[in-house]
């Protein structure tokens, strides 16, 4: 029966690997509705009166000004999501402590709260007429707060799983070697993680790329110091100005798209050898 | 997962909500959002006469910008009531709104608001004039003019008031990028730009009369001042071409001027254009009051006015705006 089960299973298994003509259709008419036809109409919204207008609405030094703080902060925040989020994971994992239930909880909270709220209450927290006297709001460091706010699961979420899989056994070897917990960390536990991490890190950067509802109390929206490119993007709707808009707009995600496919690329090199 | 699903509801929601007004006796009003409580307390009253008996209405409110294109893209609407007379242009190009939607004796008015000064209690930093406003270490909060349709208003009143002060073109102009010097902070609308004041940023908010007058009615410790010289504030209603081939609508539209609907703007802080409404209301008529379409101090109407000052990349504002990080 067994030995059934394994011949029958063993080209089932091989079929089952690649999708059928089905699957596959359905998944990219799928992705084809709902993701790629959006963007192409952004694309083709923003071709306006032709590439000249195009390159002048996105070269607008306000739009270009925005653009770098955006992709500033986005970049800063994946950052510090890499590092607090896979410390938070560990802790989660690894640690036994009375309310860790609660607080696994909690790390979902962000993704629950409608971004505007966050906003709202991160002004009053870090606004002139906050409890604790600190006032960053209508900073940059105020809008890194608002985006590590809504970011935080990302790295977290992509990172547990990973570590809850990871073989402690693998450890104890190195350890047993004569390895230093660093050294474990470094040379074991950390190239295992790195994939991961680096999936929640392209999840946090997109998302702070493009977000709008925390940023757009606290970040004061003064152009050249503190306007982010959704701001912008939204003030130049506002304006009437679409396809000035939309130019913005496929720019900011032409590099998104350069940064996520760098960052996915990275992670496919260092995965190479689980993929044979 | 579920807070997607949550979502997902919610956009059900709004669309059933949306698809099921528009049988019989309804009407879809589609307003900007700060007149809310009072088309609320309106439409009550509407329903209790004999005009409006059995009359339902589906009510939708947003920023004006995006009530108008809204429409233009097709949602349904009988009446829009919007913050300025270009977003309802903007319908009128389309053909969803008659051209002459202003031809009523009121040109189309429903209310009107003023330009202030909302300060914090007892004035400490003695704010009467536009000139205050850019003495050393004020700080003036006003909206983004690109996001905020309404802001405009403030800057016009800016503009205005030094013209009317006997200031050339030129030496107006340079006082508004004198002004946007002293603002700290753009927030993206009125309401946000009111929230931010009343957390404790900045001396002194420039809004709108109604807006000061919420403001005081949820008890938020400040008081406003009327400049002397300071900006009429129109805001305008009309029929769309589907309004117009319902009676309800038609009679709901001209029930907006009655002395009850009139009294119940007033009582929201906003100015009724009905004099009969106006008895035994407190509303300060400044001396220097004056329109978007004061010719003499150079303004020539919102079609102009934003051409000339709030173009997205040659306006006046768009190069202040510029000139802040140069």
């Amino acid at each position: 029966m067994a030995a059934d089960a394994a011949v029958v299973g063993a080209p089932s298994r091989s079929r089952a690997a690649r999708p059928g003509g089905l699957a596959l259709g359905l998944a990219t008419g799928y992705l084809s509705v709902v993701v790629l036809l959006p963007l192409a109409a952004l694309v083709w919204a923003s071709r306006g009166q032709g590439p000249a207008e195009f390159w002048q609405q996105a070269t607008a030094p306000e739009a270009v000004a925005a653009l770098k703080l955006t992709l500033g902060l986005a970049a800063a925040c994946a950052f510090v999501n890499a590092v607090a989020g896979t410390a938070i994971a560990w802790v989660l994992v690894r640690d036994r402590f009375r309310g860790k239930g609660l607080v696994d909880a909690v790390i979902d909270l962000p993704f629950a709260l409608p971004t505007i709220v966050a906003g709202l209450t991160l002004l009053a927290l870090y606004g002139p007429g906050g409890p604790f006297g600190l006032d960053v709001a209508f900073t940059r460091i105020g809008t890194l707060f608002a985006l590590l706010f809504v970011t935080l699961p990302f790295v977290v979420r992509a990172v547990q799983p990973v570590l809850l899989e990871l073989d402690v056994e693998m450890e104890q070897a190195a350890a047993s070697l004569g390895a230093g917990s660093f050294e474990v960390f470094r040379r074991i536990v950390f190239p295992n993680l790195l994939p991961a991490i680096l999936s929640g890190v392209a999840l946090a950067f997109a998302r702070a790329v493009g977000e709008f509802g925390a940023v757009v109390l606290i970040s004061g929206n003064i152009p050249f110091k503190t306007e982010v490119s959704s701001v912008y993007i939204f003030g130049q709707l506002q304006s009437g100005n679409t396809s000035g808009a939309a130019a913005v707009s496929v720019v900011l995600l032409v590099i998104s798209l350069g940064v996520l496919l760098g960052i996915g690329g990275v992670r496919r090199w260092r995965t190479r050898y689980d993929r044979v | 997962m579920r807070a997607i699903w949550i979502a997902l509801l919610g956009v059900a929601l709004l669309a059933g909500s949306a698809a099921g007004a528009s049988q019989g006796g309804s009407v879809d009003l589609v307003a900007y959002s700060t007149p809310k409580d009072a088309y609320g307390k309106i439409i009550s009253a509407f329903q209790k006469t004999q005009a409006g008996d059995g009359t339902s209405f589906s009510q939708s409110y947003g920023a004006s910008g995006d009530q108008a294109r809204a429409v233009a893209a097709g949602q349904n609407a009988d009446l829009v009531a919007l913050s300025l007379a270009p977003d309802i242009d903007l319908l009128a190009g389309k053909g969803l709104v008659p051209k002459n939607w202003a031809a009523n004796s009121h040109r189309g008015i429903v209310s009107d608001s003023v330009v202030v000064f909302v300060v914090r209690d007892g004035n400490p930093k003695h704010i009467k004039g536009w000139g205050d406003l850019v003495k050393p270490g004020i700080q003036v909060i006003t909206p983004n003019p690109f996001t905020s349709g309404g802001a405009r208003w403030n800057v016009m009143a800016a503009y205005g008031a030094e013209r009317r002060a006997g200031k050339t073109d030129k030496q107006a102009v340079a006082y508004l990028y004198k002004l946007f010097k002293h603002v700290p902070v753009q927030p993206d609308s009125a309401r946000a730009a009111l929230s931010i004041f009343a957390q404790g940023k900045g001396d002194v908010l420039l809004t709108y009369e109604n807006e000061a007058i919420y403001a005081e009615q949820k008890g938020v410790h400040t008081e406003f001042k009327t400049p002397k010289a300071t900006l009429l504030i129109e805001t305008p209603v009309a029929l769309t071409t589907s309004g117009l081939k319902k009676p309800a609508a038609k009679a709901f539209y001209k029930y907006l001027w009655s002395t009850t609907a009139q009294k119940a703007f007033a009582a929201q802080g906003y100015r009724p254009v009905v004099r009969a409404a106006a008895k035994g209301t407190h509303f300060y008529s400044p001396p220097g009051l004056f329109t978007i379409a004061t010719a003499k101090l150079g303004l020539n109407g919102w079609t102009k006015v934003n051409q000339r000052f709030f173009h997205p990349q040659k306006g006046i504002v768009a190069k202040i705006e510029r000139s802040l990080g140069g």
